[in-house]
């Protein structure tokens, strides 16, 4: 979930009204945000480096709002201030309008070399903008949450702001050899090409992220105006030379992408957020992109959408009874001028550029009930008649387990996930007899497999508690993995029991005797005849040779017991001897 | 005990005694170690108000071993002297007796013997008086027999320096009678036999009292693991209302299970390899059911079913990844596509609680793999007030009763709610669970029809089990580091009963 940081001073200017800490925090709540946490910078930089750093810092209260992740219309102040004024009816939800420039319109020619690398590019103009320090730096900051959340850190959308009186169109998207790209990058005195740049942000915090997008691509992306000045070399760095500050007039916007409907998504949140700022307030001056096959498109698309939602639909789905009147007015405090049409069930919901989260009317009756007040709706219990079923695997392994401890077992839980060590090894095996599924990207070696066997987690179990008294006898029932072609995805889980009996004696006949109960338990009685159970000598490299024996049971081998072999009680950090016992109770469903 | 011969004859001299008797007196008396009174003036003051005992400390001086050996041979000086013949002995021979050296300085000073230094083989010492009177000897004897009274202060200490005498506290019972003296003590039962049962000899017996202050002695039993009480107490209250359970045992599941078929689109941030642990081996699902998957592309990619989609390019391949699961709800997804798949359609409640798993960062609260309970009703005309409906009761029976519901943004379910309740140790409200309504993109495409709505609600195993025991890091819960003792002491789950005193880590 994205976290906006806002100054609470500015913020309750904007609402036209302060509110206490809990009032706002009630506010959030309703409506679907959640204040996070009240802080300054002070305050933060004194948490991360130290009070000494912090000294001189700006104490303004800020407040961090968590924004769901999909609004990407709440993540900067301005957007929070429009959704909340219109939630609380202080103010109507504005028209954003498209308009073309009286002079000539701008243009970006995207050539074909960007095809193979970052083949999109929408542009936009902002016309006779005011910043102040403010939003200036709510401009820039919304800029990096788009960045960070819904162009999924640069590598699908890359925004590009550019002081457009400092530029001659039309511009050129192009994708060239990096030893061919040169040009003074944002805030660098002096001229670098793109190799050269690569190498210095390798060390640079918050570039170094961005990178690998391009990294090893033949052509790197870059886009020039029409005297070959570089605006930018998208997703990495902005040119310096259009670099825009608080007093920039006219700002020229390019989001270049791999996606094109989230470009065409960030482009209308900047210009809607912003525009409020322009001359002509939220009216944005389009531009021209023409596509490598010469069609010619106009953007930002500001597009207005109607949809059609019946009002006993809403009540149906959320249960209220409301009048589609009353329903029209709950969807317009959310921003999605309603009204009531038609029958007079009709309700026509426009949804505007900012709200590119709505793409069904699910999404419409979520916001009637947001509005409406989640803790408002009536309370009722379903009339679903059903018969509750437990998933037989499951209740076998209930009912075990509460003999085992009655047996004198303590119960163990460990992870599903461990090192091929643990499960081969340690074990005398070799990774590859283990049918063990594999993870590609594990952070530690901890997490590299899915265990094939329980014994393992449960002789670390022993060794973490080796001063407790002894004897330590443990089991754990539960699921193993195996890869297994005749699954859908290659491998299946095994519902495993295992125990250990650990003392200064081996104990064998203790670990056999629970074994004989476990199958007294299950009603297999003893001896090789149909349906019985018995166990024959065996040996295997986790045992010690002599005191290793499988185990059948309904005709078919369930597992082993026996004696650990010394290597693997030491490799497990363990000194006592060590009995164990391990089935699969499948067959016993 | 109480009949040892001590205290019996403890008992019979305390019954002539006028008041009362000092038991370091009495093991003089009966030539026997103090320590043995002391036992039996402990196992008679067991026996109720049979005597009385008054606990006194006496000062008292003893010999040192040294002091032991000169009351017996003599002291070195007059040892020095006796061993001197009338004709004289060379020094230096007088010198490697065992008392030479003291013997002599002191013999020397008390002038007993006199040296001769121009004997012709060297110094020859010679006694000067006929005989001594061992001073030293006959004090120390008189300390030993326990009149060191009859010394001098000076006397003492100067003994006490030469370290022949000490002086040592002696921790005595002054013994008197109690309201029940009686000489006749009977020998206490400790415990009922047969043989008594039997004979009837029961009845005349008296029995030593019980000390209920001390701990009984734990039965040697196994024990259940308390994260897994507490998932029997889940299975427990979805069985009670109804609901069935899915199978999950399935650690592996394709991306498409997992991600696609809830509608959550190919590039969204949880599918990434810093959240989600993708399988090497074997990397892909192989079988899929190919025309719910093309379904489920088209919504992606397209839309349909009254929704715009998500307008991208849905990729097979990315479907097919294999991963282990990151919530149970990829299981959800398989039950509702099987209940899609029967006809007529028939309402369902369903739960589970397994095993997931998340390549997170790790900490107190987090591992890289937990249980997820998860709750799902489908019927026609549900809402968002029946699922509220439903969590009510469901929480009720965990003993949550005050809920509060704020909107959420779940990829797969529209609307979307966080489950708070409130704290009351905490003053504050804290989020208990997800929930909300799954959406049309995700269960039409299964083949579910129209009207059918279906609710959905998800929690964590572990956040309830850490607050109800009172465990603060994860490790001594889940996995090999557990705390076995934490597993042996650990009480019933019983959700619904009053809590213990409110703990402060629900914030966690």
């Amino acid at each position: 979930m994205p976290t906006v940081s806002v100054k609470r001073d500015l913020l309750f200017r904007a609402l036209g009204r302060t509110y206490t800490d809990e009032e706002f925090d009630e506010l959030c709540f309703e409506f679907g945000l959640e204040l996070d946490e009240i802080t300054s910078e002070k305050e933060i930089i004194s948490k991360e480096q130290g009070n000494e750093k912090a000294h001189g810092a700006s104490d303004v209260v800020l407040y961090k709002i968590d924004v769901p992740a999909n609004r990407y219309d709440l993540l900067c102040l301005e957007g929070l201030v429009r959704g909340l004024q219109v939630f609380k009816e202080r103010i109507k939800t504005p028209m954003y309008k498209r308009v073309m420039p009286k002079g000539e319109v701008q243009k970006l020619i995207i050539t074909e070399e960007t095809a193979k690398i970052r083949p999109y590019a929408v542009a936009a103009v902002l016309r006779n903008i005011k910043f102040t320090k403010d939003r200036y730096d709510s401009f820039i900051e919304l800029q990096e949450k788009l960045h960070q959340n819904i162009c999924r850190k640069r590598a699908l959308v890359a925004i590009g702001t550019h002081d457009l009186d400092t530029l001659s169109g039309p511009f050129t998207y192009t994708a060239k050899k990096p030893s061919d790209i040169k040009f003074k990058p944002l805030n660098k005195s002096k001229e670098y090409t793109a190799c050269e740049l690569m190498n210095i942000y390798k060390t640079d915090n918050q570039l170094k992220h961005y990178l690998h997008i391009i990294e090893n691509k033949p052509l790197y992306p870059v886009i020039y105006d029409s005297n070959g000045v570089v605006l930018s070399m998208p997703p990495i760095i902005n040119g310096n030379h259009s670099k825009i500050t608080v007093n920039t007039k006219n700002v020229f916007i390019e989001c270049t992408g791999t996606d094109f409907t989230k470009a065409k998504i960030v482009l209308d949140v900047i210009v809607t957020m912003f525009s409020e700022y322009c001359e002509n307030q939220f009216t944005v001056e389009a531009a021209e992109v023409v596509f490598p096959n010469g069609k010619l498109h106009t953007f930002p698309e500001l597009a207005y959408r109607k949809e059609m939602v019946r009002a006993d639909l809403i009540n149906k789905k959320v249960g209220i009874r409301e009048t589609p009147e009353n329903l029209a007015k709950l969807l317009t405090r959310m921003c999605l001028k309603s009204e009531v049409i038609g029958d007079g069930n009709q309700i026509e919901v426009e949804i505007p550029p900012t709200r590119a989260d709505i793409i069904h009317a699910c999404d419409i009756i979520e916001d009637a009930a947001i509005a409406y007040g989640y803790n408002n709706i009536q309370m009722t219990l379903p009339k679903t008649y059903t018969i509750a079923n437990q998933f037989p695997l499951n209740k076998l392994t209930e009912l075990l387990r509460q003999d085992m401890a009655a047996a004198g077992f303590t119960e163990a839980l460990t992870f599903a996930l461990c090192s091929q060590e643990d499960i081969a090894d340690k074990l005398g095996m070799d990774i590859s007899a283990t049918k063990a599924v594999h993870i590609s990207n594990p952070k530690t070696a901890e997490f590299q497999v899915a265990r094939t066997t329980l014994l393992p987690g449960l002789l670390k179990t022993l060794a973490a508690n080796r001063k407790m008294p002894l004897p330590l006898k443990l089991f754990e029932i539960s699921d193993i993995v195996i890869k297994d072609s005749s699954r859908d995805v290659g491998a299946r889980n095994y519902r495993h029991l295992c125990a250990v009996y650990y003392n200064k004696n081996p104990g064998f006949e203790i670990i056999h005797g629970l074994l004989d109960r476990i199958m007294q338990l299950l009603d297999v009685p003893p001896g090789e005849k149909k349906g019985g159970y018995a166990i024959k000598a065996s040996e295997g490299p986790v045992f010690f040779p002599g005191r290793c024996a499988e185990i059948f049971a309904r005709g078919q081998s369930i597992g082993k017991l026996g004696v650990l072999h010394p290597d693997v009680i030491t490799k497990f950090e363990l000194t006592m001897p060590c009995s164990c016992v391990e089935i699969n109770i499948e067959p016993f469903l | 005990m109480a009949d040892g011969p001590v205290a019996e004859v403890l008992l019979r001299r305390l019954e002539a005694a006028d008041g009362g008797l000092d038991s370091a007196e009495l093991a003089t008396e009966l030539g026997v170690e103090h320590q043995s009174v002391v036992g039996a003036v402990k196992s008679l003051q067991a026996l109720g108000q049979i005597i009385e005992t008054e606990l006194r400390s006496t000062k008292r001086w003893e010999l040192t071993t040294e002091g032991e050996e000169i009351a017996q041979e003599g002291s070195h000086e007059a040892r020095v002297f006796r061993s001197i013949p009338p004709e004289g002995l060379p020094q230096s021979e007088l010198m490697r007796l065992p008392s030479g050296k003291v013997g002599f300085s002191k013999a020397m000073s008390n002038k007993w013997i006199r040296v001769d230094k121009s004997a012709a083989d060297g110094p020859r010492v010679f006694r000067v008086v006929d005989s001594v009177e061992d001073e030293v000897q006959r004090r120390l004897q008189l300390v030993r027999g326990g009149q060191a009274e009859k010394l001098g202060e000076k006397e003492r200490s100067e003994l006490r320096k030469r370290k022949l005498l000490t002086e040592v506290t002696l921790k005595t019972y002054w013994v008197s009678k109690g309201s029940a003296f009686s000489t006749s003590i009977s020998k206490q039962e400790t415990e009922l036999s047969p043989e008594m049962i039997s004979s009837g000899s029961w009845r005349d017996r008296p029995f030593k009292p019980y000390n209920f202050s001390a701990h009984g002695v734990l039965p040697d039993s196994g024990h259940l693991h308390p994260l897994l009480k507490v998932r029997s107490q889940f299975r427990q209250i979805f069985l009670e209302m109804g609901f069935t359970e899915m199978p999950t045992d399935n650690y592996i599941e394709s991306s498409f299970w997992n991600f696609d078929a809830l509608f959550q689109p190919q590039q969204h941030p949880a599918r990434d390899q810093h959240d989600t642990f993708f399988l090497r081996d074997p990397a892909q699902a192989q079988q899929l059911p190919m025309d719910y998957v093309h379904r489920v592309k088209r919504t992606h990619s397209q839309g349909g079913y009254g929704s715009q989609g998500y307008k991208y390019n849905w990729k097979l391949d990315e479907a097919r990844k294999n991963l282990l699961r990151t919530h149970t709800t990829a299981a959800s997804a398989r039950a509702l596509y099987r209940l899609a798949q029967k006809k007529p359609f028939t309402p369902a409640k369903y739960f589970s609680i397994d095993r997931v798993f998340r390549n997170e960062t790790l900490d107190a609260t987090h591992l890289a793999e937990f249980h997820q309970i998860e709750g799902v009703v489908a019927d026609h005309g549900l809402t968002l007030g029946h699922l509220m409906g439903v969590l009510r009761e469901f929480f009720t029976k965990l003993g949550i009763t005050q809920l509060r519901f704020k909107p959420a943004y779940n990829p797969y379910t529209e609307p979307s709610m966080e489950i708070f309740s409130y704290h009351q140790g905490l003053k504050k409200w804290v989020e208990v669970g997800n929930s909300g309504i799954f959406r049309p993109e995700m269960l039409l495409p299964m083949g579910l029809p129209e009207n059918v709505s279906v609710i959905a609600w998800g929690l964590s195993l572990e956040r309830p089990t850490m607050i109800k025991y009172g465990i603060n890091n994860i490790r001594e819960l889940v996995g090999h580091k557990v705390n076995l003792q934490m597993v042996y002491d650990s009480p019933l789950c019983r959700l619904d009963a009053e809590r213990g005193p409110p703990s402060t880590q629900e914030a966690a």
